[in-house]
Protein backbone atom coordinates (compact mmCIF):
# COMPACT_ATOMS: atom_id res chain seq x y z
CA UNK A 1 0.00 0.00 0.00
CA UNK A 2 1.19 3.22 0.11
CA UNK A 3 0.96 5.62 2.44
CA UNK A 4 -2.02 8.23 2.91
CA UNK A 5 -1.29 11.55 2.41
CA UNK A 6 0.76 14.16 4.98
CA UNK A 7 3.09 16.98 4.62
CA UNK A 8 6.81 16.71 4.91
CA UNK A 9 9.12 19.13 6.73
CA UNK A 10 13.01 18.60 6.40
CA UNK A 11 14.54 20.21 9.83
CA UNK A 12 17.80 21.79 9.95
CA UNK A 13 18.10 21.97 13.84
CA UNK A 14 17.39 20.26 17.11
CA UNK A 15 15.59 23.46 17.79
CA UNK A 16 13.65 23.69 14.60
CA UNK A 17 12.67 19.89 14.85
CA UNK A 18 10.96 20.63 18.05
CA UNK A 19 8.98 23.73 16.93
CA UNK A 20 7.92 22.08 13.73
CA UNK A 21 6.56 18.91 16.63
CA UNK A 22 5.11 21.67 18.71
CA UNK A 23 3.18 23.24 15.90
CA UNK A 24 2.41 19.52 14.62
CA UNK A 25 -0.10 19.64 18.23
CA UNK A 26 0.44 16.22 18.98
CA UNK A 27 -0.06 14.73 15.26
CA UNK A 28 3.30 15.31 14.03
CA UNK A 29 5.59 12.23 13.71
CA UNK A 30 9.34 12.65 13.61
CA UNK A 31 11.00 10.97 10.61
CA UNK A 32 14.34 9.14 11.92
CA UNK A 33 15.84 6.40 10.03
CA UNK A 34 12.15 5.09 8.74
CA UNK A 35 12.71 1.20 9.05
CA UNK A 36 10.04 1.30 11.08
CA UNK A 37 7.97 4.04 10.51
CA UNK A 38 7.87 4.21 6.57
CA UNK A 39 6.03 0.26 7.58
CA UNK A 40 3.73 1.98 9.80
CA UNK A 41 2.73 5.01 7.17
CA UNK A 42 2.86 2.16 4.22
CA UNK A 43 0.10 -0.35 6.10
CA UNK A 44 -1.68 3.15 7.57
CA UNK A 45 -1.50 2.06 10.73
CA UNK A 46 0.29 5.78 11.62
CA UNK A 47 -1.52 8.51 9.57
CA UNK A 48 0.34 11.65 10.91
CA UNK A 49 -0.36 14.79 9.36
CA UNK A 50 3.36 15.71 9.63
CA UNK A 51 6.23 14.36 9.35
CA UNK A 52 9.24 16.12 10.86
CA UNK A 53 12.35 14.80 9.13
CA UNK A 54 15.48 14.76 11.12
CA UNK A 55 18.07 13.14 9.28
CA UNK A 56 19.62 16.09 8.16
CA UNK A 57 20.79 17.08 11.99
CA UNK A 58 24.37 16.28 12.25
CA UNK A 59 24.36 16.69 16.12
CA UNK A 60 21.74 14.37 16.96
CA UNK A 61 24.19 11.62 15.43
CA UNK A 62 27.11 10.07 17.26
CA UNK A 63 28.75 8.10 20.07
CA UNK A 64 30.39 10.22 23.38
CA UNK A 65 31.89 8.94 26.64
CA UNK A 66 30.58 11.12 29.40
CA UNK A 67 32.33 10.66 33.19
CA UNK A 68 30.68 6.79 33.95
CA UNK A 69 28.35 6.70 30.85
CA UNK A 70 28.40 6.36 27.37
CA UNK A 71 25.61 9.21 25.59
CA UNK A 72 24.24 7.79 21.87
CA UNK A 73 22.56 10.25 19.89
CA UNK A 74 19.08 9.15 18.56
CA UNK A 75 19.77 9.40 14.78
CA UNK A 76 23.26 7.44 15.35
CA UNK A 77 22.48 4.35 12.57
CA UNK A 78 22.49 1.00 13.52
CA UNK A 79 25.37 0.12 11.15
CA UNK A 80 27.76 2.93 12.87
CA UNK A 81 26.32 1.34 16.61
CA UNK A 82 27.40 -2.43 15.57
CA UNK A 83 31.11 -1.46 14.45
CA UNK A 84 31.18 1.85 17.26
CA UNK A 85 34.67 0.50 18.97
CA UNK A 86 32.97 2.39 22.07
CA UNK A 87 29.88 0.82 21.55
CA UNK A 88 32.12 -1.72 21.30
CA UNK A 89 33.28 -1.31 24.75
CA UNK A 90 31.47 0.18 27.08
CA UNK A 91 27.89 -0.78 25.80
CA UNK A 92 28.47 -4.69 24.80
CA UNK A 93 25.37 -5.76 24.33
CA UNK A 94 23.65 -3.13 22.16
CA UNK A 95 26.13 -3.82 19.79
CA UNK A 96 25.38 -7.57 20.38
CA UNK A 97 21.73 -7.05 19.70
CA UNK A 98 22.19 -5.33 16.74
CA UNK A 99 23.19 -8.30 14.84
CA UNK A 100 19.91 -9.43 15.26
CA UNK A 101 17.82 -6.24 14.29
CA UNK A 102 16.47 -6.45 10.65
CA UNK A 103 19.11 -6.52 7.84
CA UNK A 104 22.23 -5.22 6.41
CA UNK A 105 20.29 -2.66 4.08
CA UNK A 106 18.07 -1.25 6.99
CA UNK A 107 20.24 -0.96 9.30
CA UNK A 108 22.18 1.35 6.95
CA UNK A 109 18.99 3.91 8.07
CA UNK A 110 17.70 2.66 11.12
CA UNK A 111 18.25 4.44 14.04
CA UNK A 112 19.01 3.86 17.42
CA UNK A 113 16.71 6.52 19.03
CA UNK A 114 13.88 5.54 15.85
CA UNK A 115 13.35 1.93 17.48
CA UNK A 116 13.25 3.22 21.17
CA UNK A 117 10.61 5.93 20.12
CA UNK A 118 8.70 3.62 18.13
CA UNK A 119 8.62 0.46 20.84
CA UNK A 120 7.89 -2.36 18.37
CA UNK A 121 7.28 -5.02 21.11
CA UNK A 122 9.48 -7.39 19.52
CA UNK A 123 12.24 -5.01 19.03
CA UNK A 124 15.62 -5.67 20.14
CA UNK A 125 16.84 -2.26 21.62
CA UNK A 126 14.01 -1.11 23.64
CA UNK A 127 14.53 -4.55 25.58
CA UNK A 128 18.97 -4.71 25.58
CA UNK A 129 18.47 -0.34 26.87
CA UNK A 130 15.94 -1.73 29.45
CA UNK A 131 18.43 -4.13 30.53
CA UNK A 132 21.14 -1.74 30.99
CA UNK A 133 19.42 0.66 32.68
CA UNK A 134 19.86 3.71 29.97
CA UNK A 135 18.03 7.20 30.60
CA UNK A 136 16.68 8.32 27.61
CA UNK A 137 16.97 11.78 26.94
CA UNK A 138 13.93 13.86 25.65
CA UNK A 139 13.09 16.88 24.68
CA UNK A 140 10.56 19.52 23.79
CA UNK A 141 9.50 23.18 23.16
CA UNK A 142 7.76 23.91 26.27
CA UNK A 143 9.48 21.42 28.82
CA UNK A 144 13.10 21.83 27.83
CA UNK A 145 14.90 18.50 28.34
CA UNK A 146 14.23 15.51 31.04
CA UNK A 147 15.60 12.05 31.55
CA UNK A 148 13.22 9.38 31.53
CA UNK A 149 14.14 5.97 32.99
CA UNK A 150 14.10 3.01 30.59
CA UNK A 151 11.61 1.11 33.58
CA UNK A 152 9.39 4.22 33.03
CA UNK A 153 9.67 4.58 29.21
CA UNK A 154 8.03 1.62 27.70
CA UNK A 155 4.12 1.45 28.71
CA UNK A 156 2.73 -0.58 25.57
CA UNK A 157 2.67 -1.66 21.80
CA UNK A 158 3.72 1.32 20.20
CA UNK A 159 3.67 3.38 23.24
CA UNK A 160 5.62 5.31 25.36
CA UNK A 161 6.10 8.25 28.05
CA UNK A 162 6.79 10.35 25.33
CA UNK A 163 4.30 13.59 25.64
CA UNK A 164 2.93 15.26 22.54
CA UNK A 165 5.61 17.59 21.07
CA UNK A 166 8.71 15.32 22.97
CA UNK A 167 11.05 13.77 20.79
CA UNK A 168 13.80 11.54 21.77
CA UNK A 169 17.40 13.20 21.37
CA UNK A 170 19.57 10.55 22.46
CA UNK A 171 20.05 7.46 25.46
CA UNK A 172 22.53 7.56 27.96
CA UNK A 173 24.07 3.63 29.18
CA UNK A 174 25.39 3.98 33.02
CA UNK A 175 28.52 1.73 33.11
CA UNK A 176 28.57 -1.84 34.57
CA UNK A 177 31.37 -3.36 36.42
CA UNK A 178 34.56 -4.25 34.83
CA UNK A 179 33.99 -7.95 33.67
CA UNK A 180 29.90 -8.00 33.62
CA UNK A 181 29.26 -10.74 30.90
CA UNK A 182 25.80 -10.49 28.67
CA UNK A 183 24.12 -12.19 26.25
CA UNK A 184 21.47 -11.26 23.44
CA UNK A 185 19.90 -14.10 21.80
CA UNK A 186 16.24 -14.60 19.93
CA UNK A 187 14.62 -17.49 18.56
CA UNK A 188 13.42 -16.28 15.00
CA UNK A 189 12.39 -17.89 11.73
CA UNK A 190 14.49 -16.40 9.58
CA UNK A 191 17.69 -14.22 10.46
CA UNK A 192 16.42 -11.11 10.94
CA UNK A 193 12.82 -11.49 11.16
CA UNK A 194 10.82 -10.92 14.45
CA UNK A 195 11.45 -13.12 16.57
CA UNK A 196 9.17 -15.14 18.97
CA UNK A 197 11.38 -15.27 21.27
CA UNK A 198 14.32 -12.87 22.40
CA UNK A 199 16.65 -12.47 25.62
CA UNK A 200 18.81 -10.04 27.03
CA UNK A 201 20.56 -10.75 29.71
CA UNK A 202 23.57 -9.42 31.72
CA UNK A 203 25.61 -10.70 34.89
CA UNK A 204 27.77 -8.97 36.61
CA UNK A 205 29.76 -11.19 39.55
CA UNK A 206 31.66 -9.59 42.50
CA UNK A 207 33.82 -12.37 44.30
CA UNK A 208 31.77 -15.04 42.76
CA UNK A 209 28.60 -13.29 44.39
CA UNK A 210 26.05 -12.21 41.50
CA UNK A 211 26.08 -8.05 42.24
CA UNK A 212 23.97 -6.71 39.62
CA UNK A 213 21.86 -8.47 36.35
CA UNK A 214 19.63 -7.40 33.66
CA UNK A 215 17.07 -9.74 32.47
CA UNK A 216 14.63 -8.54 29.83
CA UNK A 217 12.97 -10.00 26.97
CA UNK A 218 11.22 -8.70 23.45
CA UNK A 219 8.14 -10.50 22.06
CA UNK A 220 7.11 -11.35 25.40
CA UNK A 221 4.43 -9.11 25.50
CA UNK A 222 2.84 -6.00 24.78
CA UNK A 223 6.43 -4.03 25.59
CA UNK A 224 10.05 -4.96 26.44
CA UNK A 225 9.29 -7.19 29.95
CA UNK A 226 11.82 -7.09 32.84
CA UNK A 227 12.14 -10.38 34.63
CA UNK A 228 12.66 -8.10 38.43
CA UNK A 229 12.01 -11.15 40.45
CA UNK A 230 14.20 -13.44 38.71
CA UNK A 231 17.03 -10.26 38.95
CA UNK A 232 15.82 -9.95 43.21
CA UNK A 233 16.64 -14.02 43.23
CA UNK A 234 19.70 -14.20 42.56
CA UNK A 235 21.03 -10.76 43.61
CA UNK A 236 23.64 -12.00 46.71
CA UNK A 237 24.09 -15.48 45.54
CA UNK A 238 27.10 -17.48 44.85
CA UNK A 239 27.16 -17.59 40.81
CA UNK A 240 28.34 -21.06 41.02
CA UNK A 241 25.21 -21.94 43.32
CA UNK A 242 22.25 -20.79 41.61
CA UNK A 243 19.28 -23.31 40.30
CA UNK A 244 19.10 -22.10 36.51
CA UNK A 245 16.34 -24.05 35.40
CA UNK A 246 14.65 -22.51 38.20
CA UNK A 247 15.26 -19.00 37.52
CA UNK A 248 14.53 -19.99 33.81
CA UNK A 249 11.19 -20.81 35.39
CA UNK A 250 10.35 -17.77 37.01
CA UNK A 251 11.87 -15.40 34.41
CA UNK A 252 9.44 -16.65 32.20
CA UNK A 253 6.70 -16.47 34.63
CA UNK A 254 7.21 -12.93 34.41
CA UNK A 255 6.20 -12.15 30.84
CA UNK A 256 3.42 -12.24 29.19
CA UNK A 257 3.68 -13.65 25.80
CA UNK A 258 0.64 -13.62 23.49
CA UNK A 259 -0.72 -16.28 20.76
CA UNK A 260 -0.45 -14.62 16.97
CA UNK A 261 -0.45 -16.18 13.27
CA UNK A 262 3.83 -16.78 14.55
CA UNK A 263 3.51 -18.48 17.42
CA UNK A 264 1.44 -19.79 20.40
CA UNK A 265 2.21 -18.12 24.04
CA UNK A 266 2.79 -21.21 25.24
CA UNK A 267 5.03 -22.17 22.71
CA UNK A 268 6.95 -18.50 23.28
CA UNK A 269 7.38 -19.44 27.41
CA UNK A 270 8.28 -23.17 26.51
CA UNK A 271 10.95 -22.00 24.28
CA UNK A 272 11.75 -19.07 26.25
CA UNK A 273 13.07 -21.57 28.92
CA UNK A 274 15.63 -23.26 26.45
CA UNK A 275 16.44 -19.67 25.04
CA UNK A 276 17.16 -18.69 28.96
CA UNK A 277 19.30 -21.82 30.02
CA UNK A 278 21.64 -21.75 26.79
CA UNK A 279 22.24 -17.79 26.88
CA UNK A 280 22.81 -18.35 30.54
CA UNK A 281 25.05 -20.99 29.62
CA UNK A 282 27.00 -19.30 26.87
CA UNK A 283 27.25 -15.80 29.43
CA UNK A 284 29.10 -18.34 31.94
CA UNK A 285 31.47 -19.80 30.02
CA UNK A 286 32.12 -16.05 28.82
CA UNK A 287 33.05 -15.52 32.05
CA UNK A 288 35.28 -18.36 32.51
CA UNK A 289 37.07 -17.59 29.67
CA UNK A 290 37.69 -14.13 31.60
CA UNK B 1 -0.33 17.29 1.75
CA UNK B 2 3.14 19.32 0.62
CA UNK B 3 4.51 18.99 -2.49
CA UNK B 4 7.97 19.49 -3.26
CA UNK B 5 10.91 20.30 -5.78
CA UNK B 6 13.54 17.77 -5.72
CA UNK B 7 16.47 16.63 -8.24
CA UNK B 8 17.98 13.64 -7.57
CA UNK B 9 21.49 11.92 -9.33
CA UNK B 10 20.07 9.50 -10.76
CA UNK B 11 23.05 7.15 -12.71
CA UNK B 12 25.18 10.16 -12.78
CA UNK B 13 22.15 12.38 -14.54
CA UNK B 14 20.59 14.67 -12.53
CA UNK B 15 16.47 13.88 -12.36
CA UNK B 16 14.18 16.96 -11.39
CA UNK B 17 10.51 15.96 -10.45
CA UNK B 18 7.55 18.02 -8.31
CA UNK B 19 6.27 14.98 -5.67
CA UNK B 20 4.16 14.52 -2.90
CA UNK B 21 5.21 14.33 0.28
CA UNK B 22 4.49 10.18 0.65
CA UNK B 23 6.08 9.97 -2.54
CA UNK B 24 8.61 6.99 -1.78
CA UNK B 25 11.95 6.86 -3.46
CA UNK B 26 11.20 3.35 -5.40
CA UNK B 27 8.19 4.98 -6.83
CA UNK B 28 10.15 8.17 -7.69
CA UNK B 29 12.77 6.33 -9.33
CA UNK B 30 10.29 4.25 -11.70
CA UNK B 31 7.54 6.78 -12.44
CA UNK B 32 9.37 9.64 -12.44
CA UNK B 33 12.61 8.81 -13.66
CA UNK B 34 11.42 5.85 -15.79
CA UNK B 35 14.42 3.32 -13.92
CA UNK B 36 12.03 0.48 -13.57
CA UNK B 37 15.09 -2.02 -12.53
CA UNK B 38 13.93 -1.91 -9.22
CA UNK B 39 11.29 -3.95 -8.05
CA UNK B 40 8.57 -2.54 -6.13
CA UNK B 41 7.53 -5.60 -4.13
CA UNK B 42 6.53 -5.40 -0.30
CA UNK B 43 6.50 -2.07 -0.61
CA UNK B 44 7.09 -2.34 3.56
CA UNK B 45 10.77 -3.27 4.03
CA UNK B 46 10.47 -6.59 3.91
CA UNK B 47 11.01 -8.21 0.16
CA UNK B 48 14.61 -6.28 -0.53
CA UNK B 49 13.40 -5.85 -4.21
CA UNK B 50 13.53 -2.41 -4.23
CA UNK B 51 17.13 -1.99 -2.90
CA UNK B 52 19.53 0.66 -4.31
CA UNK B 53 22.55 2.48 -3.64
CA UNK B 54 21.63 6.02 -2.09
CA UNK B 55 25.58 7.74 -1.82
CA UNK B 56 26.56 4.07 -2.53
CA UNK B 57 25.06 2.53 0.49
CA UNK B 58 22.45 0.04 0.38
CA UNK B 59 18.90 0.86 1.54
CA UNK B 60 15.45 -0.36 1.07
CA UNK B 61 13.99 2.48 -1.96
CA UNK B 62 10.27 1.86 -0.34
CA UNK B 63 11.10 2.63 3.02
CA UNK B 64 12.88 6.40 2.21
CA UNK B 65 10.93 8.99 0.67
CA UNK B 66 11.71 10.53 -2.63
CA UNK B 67 12.23 13.80 -0.77
CA UNK B 68 14.56 12.86 1.23
CA UNK B 69 17.10 11.58 -1.54
CA UNK B 70 17.03 15.65 -2.89
CA UNK B 71 20.12 16.27 -3.40
CA UNK B 72 21.28 12.88 -3.10
CA UNK B 73 23.13 9.62 -5.64
CA UNK B 74 21.08 7.18 -6.12
CA UNK B 75 22.62 4.24 -8.20
CA UNK B 76 20.05 1.24 -9.19
CA UNK B 77 20.38 -1.75 -11.48
CA UNK B 78 20.86 0.42 -14.74
CA UNK B 79 23.77 2.33 -13.69
CA UNK B 80 25.71 -0.94 -13.39
CA UNK B 81 26.92 -2.41 -16.84
CA UNK B 82 28.97 0.10 -18.92
CA UNK B 83 27.47 1.06 -21.67
CA UNK B 84 28.43 -1.03 -24.04
CA UNK B 85 26.56 -3.74 -22.12
CA UNK B 86 29.17 -4.85 -20.36
CA UNK B 87 27.74 -6.29 -17.05
CA UNK B 88 29.18 -5.38 -13.35
CA UNK B 89 31.24 -8.13 -12.13
CA UNK B 90 28.65 -9.21 -9.47
CA UNK B 91 25.67 -9.29 -12.27
CA UNK B 92 28.36 -11.76 -14.32
CA UNK B 93 29.15 -13.66 -11.43
CA UNK B 94 25.30 -13.99 -10.67
CA UNK B 95 24.76 -15.09 -14.41
CA UNK B 96 27.16 -17.76 -14.05
CA UNK B 97 26.39 -18.85 -10.88
CA UNK B 98 22.77 -18.96 -11.71
CA UNK B 99 21.76 -16.51 -8.93
CA UNK B 100 18.42 -16.06 -10.51
CA UNK B 101 15.44 -17.44 -11.75
CA UNK B 102 12.47 -15.24 -12.10
CA UNK B 103 14.19 -11.89 -11.58
CA UNK B 104 11.96 -10.15 -9.42
CA UNK B 105 14.11 -10.21 -6.40
CA UNK B 106 17.23 -9.59 -8.42
CA UNK B 107 17.67 -5.91 -9.11
CA UNK B 108 18.09 -5.59 -5.04
CA UNK B 109 20.38 -8.82 -4.62
CA UNK B 110 22.35 -7.00 -7.29
CA UNK B 111 22.26 -3.47 -5.23
CA UNK B 112 23.09 -4.95 -2.33
CA UNK B 113 26.04 -7.28 -3.74
CA UNK B 114 27.60 -4.48 -5.57
CA UNK B 115 27.49 -1.87 -2.85
CA UNK B 116 29.26 -4.40 -0.15
CA UNK B 117 31.71 -4.90 -2.87
CA UNK B 118 32.69 -1.54 -3.57
CA UNK B 119 33.83 -1.42 0.08
CA UNK B 120 37.56 -1.48 1.57
CA UNK B 121 38.22 -3.87 2.74
CA UNK B 122 36.43 -6.32 0.70
CA UNK B 123 33.62 -8.10 2.47
CA UNK B 124 34.07 -11.79 4.10
CA UNK B 125 31.74 -14.46 2.70
CA UNK B 126 29.93 -14.35 6.18
CA UNK B 127 28.89 -10.43 5.42
CA UNK B 128 27.75 -10.90 2.09
CA UNK B 129 25.73 -13.79 3.13
CA UNK B 130 24.33 -11.90 6.82
CA UNK B 131 23.06 -9.54 3.53
CA UNK B 132 21.39 -11.43 1.56
CA UNK B 133 19.47 -12.62 4.14
CA UNK B 134 18.16 -9.42 3.86
CA UNK B 135 16.40 -10.60 -0.08
CA UNK B 136 13.53 -12.61 -0.31
CA UNK B 137 13.75 -15.10 -3.30
CA UNK B 138 11.12 -17.58 -4.35
CA UNK B 139 12.46 -19.07 -6.51
CA UNK B 140 16.44 -20.20 -6.48
CA UNK B 141 16.35 -21.66 -2.60
CA UNK B 142 19.74 -19.09 -2.62
CA UNK B 143 22.35 -21.39 -3.28
CA UNK B 144 23.09 -19.86 -6.73
CA UNK B 145 23.63 -16.60 -4.91
CA UNK B 146 25.91 -17.94 -2.02
CA UNK B 147 28.44 -19.11 -4.72
CA UNK B 148 28.03 -15.76 -6.27
CA UNK B 149 28.92 -14.23 -2.85
CA UNK B 150 31.67 -16.84 -2.24
CA UNK B 151 33.27 -16.11 -5.30
CA UNK B 152 33.28 -12.11 -4.79
CA UNK B 153 34.43 -12.69 -1.37
CA UNK B 154 37.57 -14.13 -2.80
CA UNK B 155 37.94 -11.90 -5.46
CA UNK B 156 37.37 -14.61 -8.35
CA UNK B 157 35.59 -12.66 -10.91
CA UNK B 158 38.15 -12.86 -13.26
CA UNK B 159 36.14 -15.74 -15.28
CA UNK B 160 35.66 -14.16 -19.62
CA UNK B 161 32.43 -13.54 -20.13
CA UNK B 162 30.75 -16.31 -22.03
Amino acid sequence: MKPAPFDYVAADSLDGALEELARGAGDALVLAGGQTLMPLLALRMATPSVLVDINRIPELAGVRRLDGSTRIGAMTRQAQIRVDPVVARHVGPLAMATGFVGHHQTRNRGTLGGSVSLADPAAEYPATSLALGAQIEVRSMAGGVREIDADDFFLGPYTTALEPGEMVTALRYPDWPEGTVFVVDEVAPRPGDFAFVGLVFILAVKGGIVSRSGITWFSMGGKPMRSMQAEATIWGEAVDGVDWAAVAELAVSETDPIDDIHATAHYRRTVGKHLFQRVVATALAKRGAQ
Amino acid sequence: MSRHEITVKVNGEAVSATVEARRTLVDFLREDAGRTGSHAGCEHGVCGACTVMVDGVAVRSCLMLAVQADGAEVTTVEGLADETGKLHPVQQVLREEHGLQCGFCTPGVVMTLAALTAQQPPPSEEMLRDALSGHLCRCTGYQGMLRAARRLARGDIGKATA
